[in-house]
């Protein structure tokens, strides 16, 4: 029976894994974390359709029951090499194991919002991430600094992406929706409570986006400004006031806010830029290269080395969760190909 | 006309076939990082100059770019060569250089 490792257990590991699975084939699934799915575990509902993020991850989870599949939690793979036939992994206590494919799917982490200083992440209280927002969403508490509930909250996009000065200049495509969907949800919570979002273009490529961008509008009341917020100051009340300008008008504008929300973008994760270092498929920012994005967006060049997932580029989860299924018949079409 | 209370106004539209771009493009030759500007309006939200006056850094040149240089020389004097613009623009634009070069431009091309 054809082996496949697989490392990293988010939507794109798990969704590949219970496919090759399904086919008869041999899945080891590694991650690195005690548990699987962290990342989507830290957002309380999916856009665009408001699905609890829990049961798309509860969903996944069921899918590791799948015959076939064995997973290796807690087990941080550090190198794997080519052994002319098979691929030998290595983890970082030493031990191997052999596979005949590999698929990486080590995903993405969020942009530390610590390195845009102007914005006061970690210095005031009142600026918090999406991921932050994203907590307060899920347990129904969207609270200020000072522990009351908020008059107003700002959202400010493109944090950590489409931005020379932290060394990314790609889109990380999901948070213009992400700020909608929060905004709305803080009007769902908060009534009372103003929403704005600043933007410099609003990025709704997905079906329902442009609609929840319409609601966000009309339903919601939620205000967009066009500018990018330049820096961000504590007020004696523990606000925050933030200074950006609205370029349609072409005035500087000046706001105070109980809440700003920075709207982190997605980076390579650790583990993927270090594996893609080891393995020589790193592309820019530290993602992995697929071959071509059209026609082999799973293959790597590499024999049997195939890639899924947030650790190529910024993907939704529902993306992700494709690409795992073309990835998982590109490997079992590879499988195919060796001899028996 | 006067007297009948008649006037042709110039139109006030930018009109794109008559306009001459030579300045902009001189500009561009000069500060090569000015083509990734994408207007998200942060070097004159920072603006010190900005902040108590009519100049606004962005609506320079964004009438430059357009070809529109009437009254920007004078604008440009009040620009105190600060580069606050330039530390926080997220396309890397040298504004500070950008400034300079729309000031000798105009100058050399008057």
């Amino acid at each position: 029976m054809r082996k496949v490792a697989i490392i990293g257990a988010g939507p794109a590991g798990i969704e590949a894994a219970s496919t090759l699975a399904k086919n008869g084939i041999e899945v080891t699934l590694f991650e690195k974390s005690e548990t699987p799915l962290k990342n989507i575990q830290d957002k309380a509902f999916l856009f665009p359709n408001f699905q609890a993020a829990q049961e798309i991850a509860d969903d996944l989870s069921g899918k590791l029951l799948t015959d076939g599949i064995t997973t290796a939690f807690g087990v941080d793979i550090a190198d794997i090499k080519w052994q002319g036939t098979e691929w030998k992994l290595i983890d970082a206590k030493n031990q191997t194991y052999v596979a005949d494919a590999v698929l990486v799917a080590t995903g993405y982490q969020v942009f530390d919002a610590h390195r845009k200083e102007e914005l006061g992440y970690g210095i005031y209280k009142g600026v918090i991430t999406s991921l932050d927002m994203e907590q307060m969403i899920k347990h129904g508490k969207i609270l200020n600094a000072n522990g009351d509930e908020p008059k107003r909250v700002t959202f400010l996009q493109c944090v950590g992406s489409r931005d020379e000065k932290s060394g990314n200049h790609y889109c990380s495509k999901i948070c213009c929706v992400t700020a909608v969907k929060q905004a709305i949800e803080v009007r769902k919570q908060l009534p009372k409570c103003e929403a704005s979002i600043f933007y410099m273009d609003l990025r709704m490529w997905g079906q329902g986006f442009e609609e929840m961008y319409r609601t966000a509008q009309e339903k919601y009341g939620v205000s967009f400004v066009r500018g990018r917020i330049s820096e961000a100051a504590a007020t004696f009340d523990g606000r925050v006031q933030l200074k950006s300008e609205d370029t349609l008008m072409g005035l500087p504008l000046k706001m105070t806010t109980d809440l700003l929300v920075l709207m982190v973008g997605m980076e390579a994760s650790c583990g993927t830029k270090e594996l893609g270092k080891a393995c020589d498929i790193s592309g820019d920012y530290g993602f992995i290269k697929s071959v071509n994005p059209h026609l082999y967006d799973n293959e790597t060049g590499k024999p049997g080395l195939f890639v899924a997932g947030t650790c190529k580029r910024p993907m939704s989860v529902s993306d992700s969760i494709n690409d795992a299924r073309s990835a998982a018949i590109a490997i079992k079409d590879y499988l195919d190909t060796l001899p028996q | 006309m006067n007297k009948f209370g008649f006037a042709i106004k110039t139109p006030r539209s930018e009109d794109m076939d008559k306009v001459s771009l030579e300045r902009y493009n001189m500009l561009l030759d000069r500060v090569p990082s000015f083509k990734r500007c994408f207007q998200c309006g942060c070097c004159s939200a920072t603006c010190s100059a900005r902040q108590y006056t009519e100049f606004s850094i962005r609506r320079i040149h964004t009438s430059f770019r357009r070809g529109e240089y009437e009254g920007l020389d004078e604008q440009l004097k009040k620009c105190m060569l600060c580069g606050k613009c330039t530390l926080v623009c997220p396309r890397g634009v040298n504004l500070r250089s950008l400034i300079i070069n729309m000031r000798q431009i105009l100058d050399e091309t008057k």
